[in-house]
């Protein structure tokens, strides 16, 4: 099974590398809403400082969903998910390989750049450390949770409004929880329990989200 | 096919199917034996691509029952949709469909497309390849994929005749090696024995399954 799974995030990755398009899309899409914040609120320090955990969150959770549609309906069109349903391995298997692969390609890129945007923001240095680990707990949170809405609107046209309706509700803890992380940081106060909050919502999303979706997969 | 043979690989039992409330078939029997080619035949619409993907476990069965009485055959789906990735190439998108259940060298892909006829091809894009090519490269999963049953859903599309003929002489081949073929097509088969299933004749005259599930 771990083979079947290297198959599939194999797979997908080269064909990232092939239409690095794919890749580079939501990634400048989360650069220009954090750009274009300063200039519809206010490029002072303070008002930016303020408001950059918010910002960056809230960007990372738009530059995912973006990219969430494509998870399987690309595969769907062209029937190669029909192939990897037919493999003799359990459907929960092939939902967390493409996730793997999709946050390798999404989540982590986003991560290794938030330093920078922080610093666009002005965030207060010792906030970065608990920004990066905040979005590295998160982020993957969020890519799970998206699949069941990507497999549930897999054969339907034009799914992409239908998609974030579904899932919006369950990123919103996610949201609470990572920018409250990052502001209670910037003010020098504790993140454990945030992050002990982060980290639950990751192992609940890692036990349920791949057997859901592929369920949902099989409809 | 009044006695279930001793070496039959999956058998149908009385299977129906519903889609958007019209019973497309009903009471469907038969079994598909090691070495047996079952040519599926009826009108557009008459439901040959779903019971294919019934068979192949692409969908939950509503009426009757489909079981594998010896061991556990294998089965490889060809549908209408090939399942080839436009931006790899010929030879890597063999490499993960194989791959998915088991593995295959290099050496063996090559192989397998050189028997289909696409020698010089193995490193071209699926993008650049016409349609009767990619049909091609799906078929030469057959060849590397060592499985019991082929389904093959309209598999002669968009080739040309001597594709036809090349194809009709894997099917013999397998068949004479053991394996099963369940198929449809809208085109005589010109080899021999076939097994033809026409589910014109299961097409029900009221609307809905009788036993109306759900």
């Amino acid at each position: 099974m771990i083979n079947f799974m290297l198959v599939i995030i194999r797979r997908d990755l080269l064909l990232v590398a092939r239409r690095p398009a794919e890749l580079i899309n939501p990634l400048v899409f989360f650069v220009l809403v954090v750009a274009l914040f300063p200039l519809g609120v206010s490029p002072e320090a303070s008002v930016l400082s303020q408001a950059a955990a918010g910002v960056i969150w809230v960007s990372a959770m738009l530059a995912t969903l973006l990219s969430l549609e494509l998870l399987f309906k690309l595969d769907y069109d062209d029937g190669s998910l029909e192939q990897l349903l037919l493999a003799p391995y359990p459907a929960w298997s092939l939902v967390l390989a493409k996730v793997i692969a999709h946050w390798l390609v999404s989540g982590l890129p986003l991560i290794l750049l938030s330093p920078l945007i922080a610093n666009l923001l002005f965030l207060p240095t010792q906030a970065i450390p608990t920004l990066m680990l905040s979005l590295l707990l998160g982020t993957p949170t969020l890519s799970l949770f998206g699949a069941i809405g990507a497999a549930l609107v897999t054969g339907v046209r034009g799914g992409g409004i239908l998609l974030t309706l579904l899932i919006l509700p369950l990123y919103v803890p996610v949201i609470i929880f990572g920018a409250a992380a990052v502001v209670a940081a910037s003010q020098g106060m504790a993140v454990d329990g945030y992050m002990a909050l982060l980290a639950a919502m990751l192992v609940f999303a890692l036990m349920i989200t791949p057997w859901a979706a592929g369920a949902a997969l099989k409809l | 096919m009044s006695s279930i043979p001793t070496s039959s690989l999956l058998c149908v039992n009385d299977l129906a199917c519903e889609r958007d409330s019209r019973c497309l078939f009903s009471g469907v029997n038969f079994s598909i034996a090691a070495g047996d080619l079952w040519h599926l035949k009826g009108h557009n619409g008459s439901g040959k691509t779903t019971l294919l993907r019934l068979v192949a476990g692409l969908h939950p069965i509503d009426v009757g029952t489909i079981s594998h009485p010896s061991t556990h055959a294998k089965i490889i789906y060809l549908g209408h949709k090939l399942g080839l990735k436009e931006q790899l190439s010929a030879d890597e998108n063999l490499a993960w469909l194989v791959g998915l259940e088991s593995s295959s060298t290099q050496q063996e892909r090559y192989a397998a497309l050189e028997k289909v006829g696409l020698k010089g091809y193995e490193e071209n894009t699926i993008a650049t390849l016409s349609a009767g090519q990619r049909r091609r490269v799906a078929l030469a999963r057959l060849h590397l994929c060592k499985a019991d049953i082929w389904l093959l859903d309209e598999p002669f599309t968009a080739l040309d005749q001597q594709g036809v003929e090349d194809e009709e002489s894997w099917l013999r081949q397998h068949t004479l090696s053991g394996g099963a073929v369940l198929m449809t097509s809208h085109q005589n088969l010109s080899i021999q024995p076939v097994k033809v299933l026409d589910l014109s004749h299961y097409t029900p005259a009221k609307t809905s399954c009788s036993s109306s599930a759900l």
